[in-house]
Order: structure tokens, then sequence, then C-alpha cells
């Protein structure tokens, strides 16, 4: 692509990445969530596939496996973490550590960071599938068919 | 007049048929299939309205709301989302598969499964 | 004539869905609604989490969270299958 778009995607690239990241990140106390976040990123990925080629890219391909695979094992994991109660019990709201902190106030309020317990872990690991699944679906149909894919 | 949003999105699932029944190009019928989910979602999420309601979060809303509208079906169609992402994906992965093996995108040629 | 089957077989659906969301319940005034006030009123307590939305998504139907991610990946899997590179 031309000089004017390589440009535009150098600046816009960190700022989308950090908007995505803060969309996973605060997607207890915001609209916002895993999914949503995580398709912000992989519009990343999708931006350079189209300024910068897929061949280019080519080697992340496994770097999106390893993702795919961390995120999916990171959430059954998180999952199994209440297999004393029930399966997707949230042990870690109200327990006082990490992401363990009650609301501040029942009812409208500014929001904590550190509540609701295994949801922000939850959301990075569904956050990391999306990144990595919608990625290597953009690289795929990219790269699909090239020699030098 | 009150019923017009879940007017709209059967508006939206008719056309998606319509695009359905009537284009061949693969590509097209892929896009009629999104407008069909697109009309579902809608559906959905009109469904789960109360009259004045604010979004179902609490972080800065307003301090004297009266009624939040319901989470359940916006839960649900944020799972009906991804799922009609993952099968357009899929499906736009065959039409590339069928146009480079047949060199055409018309469903009408590809003989093999027709009858 | 079997264009004509098709229009009119179009036309009676499309107006039965059209039918179905002008009869409908009234726009703003859900039928059954013991559930959602649940969600509403207790997630705060039960999750610790202001999104009410995010709260049934991964904690009161993690399962379908669960089998969403399972759809996820299964797609992805299917597109790397369908668009491998085939020697010859």
């Amino acid at each position: 692509m031309s000089v004017v778009v390589r440009t535009v995607t150098r600046v816009i690239l960190p700022v989308a990445l950090a908007f995505g990241a803060y969309v996973i990140m605060h997607g207890h106390l915001t609209p916002g969530g895993g999914f949503q976040g995580g398709a912000v990123i992989a519009s990343v990925v999708a931006l350079l596939v189209v300024v910068y080629g897929g061949a280019r890219l080519k080697g992340a391909k496994g770097w999106f496996a390893v993702l795919e695979d961390v995120g999916a094992l990171a959430f059954v994991l998180l999952a199994f973490l209440g297999i004393g109660a029930t399966f997707f019990r949230n042990v870690l709201a109200g327990s006082g550590g990490l992401f363990g902190n009650p609301v501040p106030q029942p009812g409208p309020n500014p929001g904590d960071l550190n509540t609701a317990g295994t949801l922000p872990l939850m959301n990075w690991a569904v956050g990391l599938k999306v990144i990595a699944g919608l990625g290597s679906v953009v690289l795929l149909l990219s790269l699909f068919g090239r020699e030098d894919g | 007049m009150g019923n017009m949003p879940f007017v709209v999105s059967m508006i939206l699932v008719g056309l998606g048929f319509l695009a359905l029944i009537t284009r061949r190009n693969l590509i097209k019928l892929t896009i009629g299939i999104s407008v069909i989910e697109m009309g579902v979602n809608l559906f959905l999420v009109s469904l789960g309205y109360v009259k004045g309601g604010i979004a179902p979060i609490y972080t800065y809303a307003p301090p004297g709301f009266k009624e939040m509208v319901f989470p359940t079906p916006q839960a649900l169609t944020l799972t009906a989302i991804v799922i009609g992402l993952a099968t357009t994906a899929l499906m736009l992965a065959f039409a590339v598969v069928i146009y480079r093996h047949r060199g055409t995108l018309d469903a009408g040629k590809i003989r093999e499964l027709k009858g | 004539m079997k264009r004509w089957l098709f229009g009119a077989a179009f036309l009676v659906l499309v107006g039965y869905l059209i039918g179905g969301g002008i009869w409908l319940h009234p726009f703003g005034v859900p039928a059954r609604d013991e559930m959602d006030r649940y969600f509403i009123e207790n997630a705060q307590a039960e999750v610790a989490a202001n999104n009410v939305v995010t709260s049934i998504v991964f904690d009161y139907r993690g399962f379908d969270t669960l089998g969403e991610a399972t759809v996820l990946l299964a797609a992805v899997v299917g597109v790397a299958l369908v668009l491998r590179k085939v020697k010859g």
C-alpha cells in the first residue's frame, strides 16, 4: 500500500491496541468484554494484512495457535476453580483477594476494577481466544492459494 | 405503530430470505444469511426492552433510574453474534475454495450437488 | 410456474413474520420478567460486577459461553482445514 496508508496505520495501531485492551479489561464495569475487545484487536490484524500483505505476517500463525490454546485452557481451568461447589462457581468474588473486592455500594457507583472475581480473568481468556481465532481466520483467508503463503 | 422494532427486524429477515431465493452468487448468499442473522439478533434484543429502561450496567448509572432493560436477551444475543460470525467465516472459506476449484461463484453452475 | 410458487410461498412467509411482529405483545412491556428482575437486583451482591450482562455471560450462564467458545474453536479449525495447503 502507499506511504500514506502505512503512516496512518503506524499512528492508529497503538491506539487500537490500547482501546481493545481497555475494552477487555473493563468488561465487568463498562459495555464490552472479551468478545468485543478481541474483535477490536483482531481488526488490527486485518489492518496489518491489508497494509503489509499476508506473506509478511506468515510467522504469526503459530503464535495464534498457541494463543488460542492458552485462551481455551485458561477458560476451562477458571471454570474448574469452582468445582468444589459447581462448575463455573465464582469463587474469587468477594473473597478479598485477586479481583475480590465487593462493589463499592449497591446501585449506581463509579466502579472498582478490582471486583467481580473470575469475570475479568475469563474476559482475558475469551479475549485471547477471539484475537487468535479471528486473526488466524483473516490471515488464512489472505494466504490461501499463494505460492509464498 | 408501537411494535415497529419487531416489524423492522422481521422485514430484515424477509429481505434476507429474498436474497437467498433470488440470488445465485455465493458471496451474496452469505450476505443474505448474515442479514437474516442481524434481523434475528435485533428481534431478540428488542424483545427484552422495557419502556424507559437504561442499559443494565451500574457504572455511573443515572441515580434516579426506574427500570433496566432485561439483560438475558442481550447476553444470548452476544452468543448468537459470535456463532453467526463463526458460520460466516466458514461460509466465506467455502466460497473461496469453491472459486479456486471451479472458477465460478455461481451456485447454479456447481452441478455436483444438484438434484 | 415454479417461480410463481416460490413467490407465493415467500409472500406468505413474510406476511406471517410481519403479522407475528405486529400482534406480538406490545413493545416495551415484556411478558415474563421474574428471572431478569432477579438478575438485575442480585447480580451486584452475588457476582460483585457492575455489568449485569457480563455477569450473566460468564457466571449465571457460563455453560452457554463454554459452548460458544467451542463453536468458535470449531469454526477456526474448520477454516484452517478447508484452506490448508494441498500438495500437487
